[in-house]
């Protein structure tokens, strides 16, 4: 029961050693059943995969970056998203600097400075939890109701980075406070023994050894945030914006926003369109995603 | 061992020993860091003050008797009729539709993740969910107007077929996309339980799959329920795949899910999108259906949590 359980062999192979002689058949068709449900979602994944690419093939070309979206069906073929991958890099630019630092901080309090007696932090443990599971379009309402009407701040790329900011916060809270909860008690101890402040273990000794798992948490958090499309429809950026955002309080559109409005039209060039803008969204989040993933495998320690 | 780095060690820790007293930094720090965890807080107070005042100024004009018995929800055609049943009843079509495909697959994957799968199959696999999980719901939307919603027509037994858009394809899409939610929910839960249970399990004769039904899945239960629950969650708010392939009517109860109609999401993000004016009674109807939409997620996020609280107070 000591190092070697880190590694707990599966069920799988225990089961093998043990009932090789009596194997049923029951047996074999429950394990393929199990499998066929991995491969149904994995085939969903491929198919949809090949299908935007085979719609948007034609159009994958420096048009979609060079060019601007257009609503006229006459100058289709010459119209592009740029306006919505600008659009998109402010967005999320902004995303980042407002959620990232909160979060970090939040959960930094939550693991690390909190009492868990008392009651106002089980709320805050509660509450995060309960807002991780509000619908986004929620989120939406409430950049609406507060953010862009009740604090003026209109529809532009300020309010859409602050409504995406709070929507993916409890994400960022939730992964860092794994990271930080999974760096050994032993380092903090090592630390106030030689004299460490609170703050100085957080900072020098808990935080570095936390990076992995945060920024693991901090780019699937961000990706999500990217392709956001249901609060921002409520936030009113359905319009074809025919330019690029030039600070805060610029009007935009993003990606996913620009793909929902080619997509409702009839004509199918603009679902082409469509097709393509969603290759290139796609390519984006399964970068990210890989990212993350790569991050987590190759730097996360193992205590 | 003597890389540069080492070196920096004694310096740090003298460093240390110099600022022997509490330094003022701590209690700023302490301070920053209470802000940024109130700032969550301030969300929640922010959405229920969202909704709360423009949902009482709604039914000042509305009654809640019509609001709720209603079988009409017609805001911007004149006779106007605010009946929310239409929509609650389209949501929870497709959102029957999402879980009797989420559950089983989910489920499935997770059983055979946690109990089956090597250490370096898990792997390999799980990124793919994540992937699966990662991709955006207008993306999704897209996929099942035009891919296959043409299929399910062509295919579809009998004279009228589902509609362009529709319930049933909407909620065939939903359910894939809630596949890696109640998955990796699932196996987490399966994957706490002692493994002292299934050696025991073993050494009464049980084939692998009946420990994974009888020892494993009953002993992971309320983690599995919670999976379940959350799962049904995302479905009742999940709006893009409902926007672009369910339809937008609701001018009656649409129990045909072959036939498209608007769910809660779906007339938010439909009647948002157009140029609405503020203080209309056509702006309240957001705000109202945005307060229903959130109770029910609030009631049912409140059971997961409880749900996945009890179990790890039984393994951890």
């Amino acid at each position: 029961m000591t190092a070697t359980t880190a590694e707990r062999p599966t069920v799988g192979e225990h089961g093998r050693a043990l009932t090789q002689r009596k194997r049923r058949v029951g047996d074999v068709v429950f394990k393929l059943a199990l499998q066929a449900c991995l491969l149904i979602g994995f085939a969903f994944l491929i198919w949809l995969l090949a299908y935007v690419l085979y719609r948007g093939w034609g159009r994958l070309d420096s048009r979609l970056w060079t060019n601007m979206p257009t609503s006229r069906t006459s100058r289709i073929d010459e119209s592009g998203v740029q306006s919505a991958i600008t659009g998109t890099l402010w967005v999320i630019a902004f995303t980042a600097l407002f959620c990232l630092p909160t979060g970090i901080l939040a959960a930094i309090y939550m693991e690390e400075y909190a009492d868990t007696n008392k009651w106002y932090n089980r709320l805050l443990e509660l509450n995060i939890q309960n807002l991780a599971g509000v619908p986004s379009i929620i989120f939406g309402i409430l950049g609406l109701g507060i953010i862009a009407r009740a604090f003026g701040l209109g529809f532009t790329v300020l309010t859409a980075a602050i409504v995406l900011a709070l929507l993916v916060l409890p994400v960022v809270i939730i992964s860092t406070r794994e990271a930080i909860r999974a760096v050994p008690q032993s380092i903090r101890q090592a630390s106030y023994a030689l004299g460490a402040t609170k703050w100085q273990t957080v900072s020098r000794q808990v935080l570095p050894a936390a990076v992995p798992g945060i920024a693991t948490g901090a780019i699937l958090s961000l990706s999500r945030a990217i392709g956001e499309a249901a609060p921002l429809i409520v936030l009113g950026a359905v319009t074809f914006i025919t330019f690029n955002p030039e600070g805060l309080n610029s009007s935009y559109t993003v990606l996913p926003i620009q793909i929902y409005n080619s997509l409702n039209r009839p004509q199918a060039e603009f679902q082409e369109i469509a097709a393509a803008a969603i290759v290139l969204l796609l390519g984006i989040v399964i970068v990210m995603n890989s990212i993350a993933i790569v991050i987590r495998n190759r730097f996360e320690k193992r205590w | 061992m003597t890389s540069p780095t080492s070196t920096k060690v004694p310096a740090a820790g003298s460093n240390f020993l110099r600022r022997g007293r509490r330094h003022p930094i701590e209690g700023v720090v302490q301070v920053l860091l209470a802000l940024a965890a109130i700032v969550s807080i301030a969300t929640t107070v922010g959405i229920v003050v969202a909704l709360v005042g423009p949902t009482v100024e709604f039914f000042r004009e509305v009654s809640i008797v019509e609001f709720f018995t209603g079988t009409r929800w017609t805001p911007t055609i004149s006779p106007r009729s605010y009946g929310v049943l239409p929509l609650v009843v389209s949501t929870l079509i497709t959102t029957l539709i999402a879980i009797a495909i989420a559950i089983p697959l989910g489920l499935g994957a997770a059983t055979y993740l946690a109990e089956y799968a090597t250490a370096r199959t898990r792997r390999a696999l799980k990124p793919i969910l994540e992937i699966l999980a990662g991709i955006p719901t207008v993306v999704y939307g897209f996929f099942a107007l035009f891919a296959l919603n043409p299929i399910l027509q062509r295919w579809w037994p009998g004279d009228g077929g589902p509609a362009f858009q529709n319930l049933l394809i909407a909620g065939i899409v939903m359910g894939i996309m809630i596949v890696p939610t109640v998955a990796s929910v699932s196996e987490d839960a399966m994957s706490a339980v002692p493994r002292s249970l299934r050696e025991g399990a073993y050494a009464l004769a049980s084939s692998p799959m009946q420990v994974a039904t009888r020892v494993v899945v009953p002993a992971a239960i309320s983690g599995i329920v919670a999976s379940f629950v959350l799962g049904i969650s995302r479905a009742l708010g999940e709006t893009m795949i409902v926007t672009i392939a369910g339809g937008l009517t609701s001018d009656r109860i649409q129990a045909n899910p072959t036939e498209g109609a608007a769910t809660m999401t779906a007339f938010i993000a439909n009647i948002a999108s157009g140029d609405i004016p503020v203080d209309s009674l056509d702006y309240r109807s957001v705000f109202a259906v945005g307060a229903l939409l959130f109770v029910f997620t609030f009631i049912l996020n409140a059971i997961s949590i409880r749900m996945v609280r009890k179990f790890r107070e039984v393994y951890e």
